[in-house]
């Protein structure tokens, strides 16, 4: 069993909504992201995904947008990210996904990418900007490294689609909540409820939302839906701020909203 | 015939965009393919071709151009007389009355030069659509002509100000707003670039280009041109010209990229010519990109070629070797706009002069009984101001 179902089966025995948290990978340095990730880990983060910046982040919205910019500017680099995580991945158990554009893994090599993410210890990987039409190269290697690859399924996503995408899906499904890019929104409009019940008729995999969710108000309102809750744009925009001491407090109470029987804006 | 059923053209194509894209490219597919075959909407394309668009466009001798550079015959393809000065109205109308079948109510679209979104604008006006065009803030300075007429059509002018400010970064940001608004917009693409179905979309309404030049090079001269030339950024007038060709073996087909201020330079937008294999808006084509898969950043005089990608049929047609994919430097593509505009009265777009200086090195060295065929895909006065400042600069040397 890969270590993402073994993270969301303990959550369940604890009776827990996840926490996924995502930053950019050497935004604003190297040794900064590894020091945020644990913090993340130890205020509660469940599954960090860990950005590999691309020039062209078209799922995207301003805050990940600039946060990619100041990633490539600083020097990231697909072996340097890697590198970082195997570090990470030493000192925590929290599982990392990797999420960056088809670009940046096309040119790396698929082979090479997923044996050598595989090899620094991340457990899964997240590309936007692949269908699942065209992740069936991708998919064959990730899968040979055991690296769960990680399918988005949208508002627009139609029945025959989810279930397409579902059939080939490992680790979780991905939903994003809104029609749009990443980034936080006052309200969700989608019917979240009828996304989930679109995934789960398909999948017995846990259901993860993401895209929009702002802070614990918002977390706690899409936590009834799923199995997990992503927030990105969020703690990136703390880290933009310079305001690293906030990322481990915002994720506490992220977590704490999803506990059982949590308050609102949490303890 | 190409693209397959997933939009590859041999090993380019495909549809790299997000999951919320794919329902609505999934309905493109399908409504494209009900009006491709469906006389009615080809009878109200191209009745919209002869009366608004002003089709066919004239192809023209240029003698004088000829006789100045003492070759071929060169014959013009006047798709900068077409209303709105270039080739790009012709897909804008087709796509515009496929929106309207597809009851969608706005229009967005990216542009560089301007050209693309001045033609979306217009369509919109005509049919009634609203329409937000994305734009460089640098190309908006350099096609501020443009910019003004946009605004005048009523359509709403969407400065990019991310990244090289220019055709990559808008069409990244039409790309977000469409994911969006994709239940109620229909993004227009200007080129043969983008996810499947749009190379093939782009492509068949730009085709009258090379129908109408096969009929009319026929009647002037009695058989086939020797060599077609076009410039190519994104690539969708080539392709319009190109393809009704692609079968006759006997025609040369050359497509010219914006070599910028030298290749060696690195200052370049000749993706086919430098670029390798990689994925960006959409599609798996040809890319300037570094080592790590980061898209480069271009530059060419012509803001209309400015683009770090291309079509994905170019790439297949360069690898099966088909069309030669040739490059013209900024000057060059000056100096084939000042020399087209005292030879023959016609001031080309930027765009369309780097073709014109491909002709001005190929055609003399070819017999006069041959026939080489120039698709000048629009007109140079959105270029005036460029033109005139870089002339300005060279009178005054520090």
């Amino acid at each position: 069993m890969s270590r993402i179902r073994e993270t969301f089966n303990a959550l369940k025995e604890r009776g827990e909504k996840g926490l996924i948290t995502y930053l950019m990978g050497g935004d604003p340095g190297l040794e900064q992201t590894g020091r945020l990730i644990l913090a993340m880990a130890q205020a509660g983060a469940d599954l960090v995904e860990v950005g590999i910046p691309f020039s062209d982040p078209l799922a995207d919205g301003p805050v990940i947008q600039a946060a990619s910019n100041r990633a490539l500017a600083a020097g990231a680099t697909v072996d340097g990210i890697l590198e970082m995580v195997g570090e990470v991945c030493k000192q925590a158990d929290v599982p990392l996904v990797l999420m960056t554009y088809y670009n940046p893994v096309l040119q790396y090599g698929l082979d090479a990418f997923c044996r050598r993410a595989a090899e620094k210890g991340a457990a899964g990987l997240i590309v936007p900007d692949l269908p699942h039409e065209e992740s069936g190269p991708l998919k064959q290697h990730a899968d040979f490294y055991g690296l769960d690859l990680i399918p988005l399924v949208a508002p627009t996503s139609t029945p025959s689609r989810a279930a397409a995408i579902c059939a080939q899906a490992r680790g979780f499904i991905y939903c994003v909540s809104v029609t749009g890019v990443t980034g936080m929104r006052e309200t969700i409009e989608t019917d979240l409820q009828a996304l989930s019940d679109l995934v789960r008729r398909h999948t017995d995999l846990p259901v993860a939302i993401g895209f929009g969710v702002s802070g614990p108000e918002t977390a706690a309102r899409v936590a009834p839906f799923c199995d997990a809750v992503v927030v990105g744009s969020a703690i990136v925009r703390l880290i933009a701020e310079g305001a690293y001491g906030e990322v481990g407090r915002l994720t506490a109470s992220l977590k704490a909203a999803l506990r059982p029987r949590a308050g609102i804006a949490g303890a | 015939m190409l693209p397959d059923a997933r939009g590859y053209f041999g090993p380019y194509g495909g549809c790299f965009v997000p999951e919320t894209l794919m329902p609505a490219l999934e309905e493109l597919t399908a409504a494209y393919a009900a009006v491709k075959d469906d006389p009615g909407f080809q009878k109200e394309f191209n009745w919209y071709l002869e009366h608004y668009v002003g089709r066919p466009s004239p192809l023209y001798y240029a003698e004088r151009l000829t006789a100045h550079l003492g070759g071929a015959r060169v014959y013009l393809k006047r798709e900068d007389l077409n209303h709105t000065g270039a080739h790009k109205i012709n897909n804008t109308v087709g796509q515009a009355l496929l929106a309207g079948r597809m009851k969608k109510r706005r229009l967005i679209a990216e542009t560089g030069a301007g050209q693309h979104g001045v033609a979306t604008a217009t369509a919109a006006a005509l049919l009634g659509f609203e329409c937000a065009v994305y734009m460089g803030k640098e190309d908006m300075v350099r096609q501020r002509l443009n910019v003004i007429r946009m605004q005048l059509l009523g359509a709403e002018v969407v400065p990019v100000g991310a990244g090289s400010r220019t055709l990559k970064d808008a069409m990244n940001e039409a790309i977000r707003d469409w994911v969006t608004n994709v239940r109620t917009t229909y993004y227009l693409i200007g080129s043969v670039a983008g996810p499947h179905p749009y190379p093939m979309i782009v492509r068949d309404f730009q085709a009258v280009i090379g129908r109408e030049t096969r009929a009319q090079v026929l009647e002037a001269t009695g058989r086939l041109p020797d060599v077609i030339v076009a410039c190519v950024g994104g690539g969708s007038n080539a392709m319009g010209i190109f393809h009704p060709f692609l079968n006759d073996a006997e025609v040369a087909l050359v497509g010219v990229e914006a070599a910028g201020e030298g290749l060696e330079t690195g200052r370049h937008a000749a993706t086919l010519n430098c670029g390798r294999p990689g994925v960006l808006h959409g599609s798996l084509s040809y890319l300037l990109q570094d080592q790590e898969g980061q898209v480069s950043p271009v530059h060419s005089i012509s803001a209309g070629l400015d683009y770090p990608g291309v079509g994905p049929e170019h790439a297949h047609l360069k690898e099966t070797g088909r069309v030669t994919y040739t490059t013209a430097t900024d000057a060059e593509a000056l100096a084939a706009f000042e020399l087209l505009s005292k030879t023959e009265g016609i001031l080309p777009a930027l765009e369309s002069a780097h073709a014109i200086a491909a002709v001005v090195r190929l055609a003399p060295a070819l017999p006069r009984e041959a026939v080489v065929v120039v698709n000048l895909s629009g007109r140079g006065d959105k270029d005036v101001e460029t033109v005139a400042r870089v002339k300005g600069v060279e009178a005054c040397p520090a």
